[in-house]
């Protein structure tokens, strides 16, 4: 996968990259050093997001996805977080390399970021509407009442009823599901062209949730916006998502088109998260776990990461690493044995 | 199936909301549960589900005694479990137990897994006796698959999953009857979600456990119950076995929650129809009249808000529905494999 990037870019320059090609992480490497030790955190991860694609960042705990996301928008802690190598080009050119001022503009206008925990992410001193309105006094040099106004067109956007009565409010009168939207209003505010939502829906409920997810979706189509959706629920990806790349121990596992990957998973990992769903005509009987815990980020095994827990595990398996290959159209697996796990029955 | 352990009647819970600081003044209750019925059978899983602040986890709380009812009555085989006291309370809690939701706060970081799991001895020093403490520890710990030799560590050296095993290891200590399991589940990952449902499934079938399970996610819930409660602020709108519940739902609210449920399944997201339900679930603090149900129902009439409608088999229907016009209806809810 990353290898066709690469001759791409090496051919043709800059202006060959695919046309829409808005975001391209390119063998990302990012360590946490710690008093404990050094945790590698990201080993390597290569992803691309096109404008209006939808793109499911799939792990669980611990297994990087976020962590990318925060380098890719300069967020990271650093101490104790480094990026150690890789690139993250965003319209071809370098992110982690740019000035701080550069990498200012883009943020908000070329990528904006939503999170987990909007009570968290939204400052508790300042009023919803202030927040939004903020943004277009100083990037866009509006006056105050027309960055109010355009504030509040934004809540109205995102459907928050009585937009121009919650405008004054402070975060902590708004609900679960309405802080959501205000911060969906916030990151969208100067028209980003990627988004990327880090869990957006998992402290919310069911029914909240699906609210959320559409009004995202819709935005998207809108806008023609490509997304970068990290979330560790398997029924959410299978709802929204046009690609998926499932990460396990730092690094991408396998990158499939969402109905492939759940119809035929090329990687064991994958095939272990889809059994260990309960499922209609399985209940009563025992589910298919995956075996085992997540490695030490400290310690990762040698060879395949997912070795120890992996049922198909052989010798090889122990010693050398698997690439990330693509073993078809659009899709890629870092298992030795891809090609068998596809073609099985 | 079997007798009824535990009976609840007309259960309510209400919190004062207070005013002021020096003259304190009840402005108001929080109506956490208002009114909630059913019985547990021995050996079987209740579900409980509904969306935050339904009231599930207060249910919990009513359950094991750790709140006094403000009405109604918990009957633990024939006998009121509010109004014990002292010897009798202590004799209770040995058959029921809870476990909780989050594997990180729930156990003391100061105490080794061996103090952890034998604590509940102490209290109950009659179910093991002081030389045999530590054998029965290392017994559990094998039993919900964590390896003996570790009961000399402490908790942060545990994964999430495994801390949860540790949980499910205390609870079950006293040989209880019943186990409350509030959210057991969902702070876990997927993978590790899986290995903590089937031990909870193999112990029941060991010990002859009857759970009550509240959770938030529907799947988990289906996969592990044999009957399904289902709450809207601080009421059961539906009840029934996990088939009626999941496969004929006639109650508007299970209906929208079913359908809101994610399917990890791709095919089936064009022919899904989800039933969108508009606003937020109000206060409970100050509920609507009438049916709770009806400022986000797109069936509410006039009569909804004049009259509570009671939990009860209507027309049309095999099993409990709180709604004026319960009726059938297909939902997409959990996908079966190809």
């Amino acid at each position: 996968m990353s290898d066709i990037l690469v001759s791409e870019q090496s051919a043709a320059g800059a202006s060959g990259r695919p046309a829409g090609r808005l975001l391209e992480v390119d063998d990302l490497r990012v360590e946490f050093r710690t008093r404990d030790g050094v945790a590698k955190v990201i080993n390597g991860v290569t992803y691309h997001v096109d404008a209006g694609e939808t793109l499911a960042v799939l792990g669980e705990s611990g297994s990087g996805k976020s962590v990318t996301a925060q380098t890719i928008m300069g967020i990271l802690d650093t101490p104790p977080g480094f990026v150690t190598g890789g690139q993250a080009r965003f319209h071809g050119k370098d992110m982690l390399t740019m000035s701080f001022e550069e990498r200012r503009r883009i943020r908000g206008e070329g990528i904006a970021m939503i999170f987990q925990d909007a009570l968290s992410a939204l400052n508790p001193v300042f009023t919803v509407g202030f927040q939004i309105a903020e943004q277009f006094r100083i990037r866009r040099g509006m006056s105050r009442s027309d960055a109010k106004k355009r504030a509040i067109e934004m809540l109205d956007q995102v459907k928050i009823p009585n937009a121009k009565g919650r405008f004054s409010n402070y975060p902590h009168q708004f609900s679960g599901g309405m802080r959501q939207r205000a911060m969906i209003a916030m990151s969208l505010a100067l028209d980003p062209e990627v988004l990327i939502a880090d869990e957006p829906t998992t402290a919310l409920d069911v029914t909240v949730q699906a609210q959320i997810m559409d009004l995202l979706a819709e935005l998207q189509r809108e806008r023609q916006m490509g997304m970068i959706l990290i979330t560790h629920d398997l029924g959410v990806v299978a709802d929204v998502a046009d690609r998926i790349a499932v990460m396990y121990a730092g690094r991408i596992v396998e990158e499939a088109d969402v109905y492939d990957l759940y119809a035929k998973p090329a990687h064991p990992y994958t095939l272990g998260l889809l059994n260990s769903i309960p499922r209609l005509d399985e209940k009563g009987q025992e589910l298919r776990t995956i075996k085992g815990l997540p490695p030490n980020l400290m310690n990762i095994p040698p060879g395949c990461p997912f070795n120890p827990r992996c049922p198909m595990a052989q010798p090889v398996c122990r010693e050398k690493l698997p690439p990330l290959l693509q073993i078809g159209a659009g899709r890629a697996s870092a298992c030795h044995f891809a090609e068998e796990l596809v073609n099985r029955d | 199936m079997t007798e009824n352990i535990l009976e609840v009647r007309d259960l309510v819970k209400h919190y004062p909301i207070h005013r002021g600081v020096v003259f304190k003044k009840t402005i108001g209750h929080v109506k956490a549960v208002d009114g909630v019925s059913f019985e547990l059978r021995q050996g079987e899983t209740l579900g409980v589900v509904g969306e935050s602040g339904c009231g599930k986890s207060t249910l919990a709380r009513v359950l094991m005694n750790l709140e006094k009812p403000t009405g109604g009555s918990v009957h633990y085989k024939g006998q009121d479990i509010s109004k014990l006291s002292g010897g009798g309370l202590r004799r209770l809690r040995r058959q029921i137990q809870l476990v909780m939701q989050d594997p990180y706060t729930s156990l003391n970081p100061r105490m080794t897994v061996g103090d952890l799991i034998g604590e509940p001895f102490e209290i109950h020093p009659e179910v093991a006796p002081k030389g045999s403490r530590r054998g029965k520890v290392k017994e559990l710990l094998d039993l919900v698959g964590l390896n003996p030799e570790h009961i000399n560590r402490y908790p942060h050296q545990f994964s999430g999953g495994q801390r949860q095993r540790i949980g499910i290891a205390r609870a079950l200590a006293l040989r209880p009857e019943i186990i409350v399991c509030d959210e057991p589940v969902s702070a876990l990952d997927v993978s590790i979600q899986a290995q903590v449902m089937n031990l909870l499934e193999k112990l029941q079938a060991e010990f002859g456990l009857a759970y009550v399970f509240i959770a938030h996610d529907l799947s988990v819930v289906r996969h592990l119950s044999d009957r399904v409660a289902v709450m809207y602020l601080g009421k059961i709108v539906e009840i029934g076995t996990e088939d009626e519940i999941y496969e004929r739902p006639t109650h508007p609210y299970t209906q929208a929650l079913l359908s809101a449920v994610p399917v990890p399944d791709p095919t089936v997201r064009e022919h899904k129809a989800i039933i969108r339900l508009t606003g937020d679930v109000p206060s409970p603090a100050n509920p609507p009249s009438g049916c709770r149900f009806r400022t986000r129902c797109w069936k509410a009439q006039e009569v909804c808000a004049r009259e509570v409608p009671l939990l009860q088999i209507r027309s049309g229907s095999d099993h409990p529905s709180a709604c004026h016009f319960a009726e059938k209806r297909e939902i997409v809810a959990t996908h079966e494999a190809a």
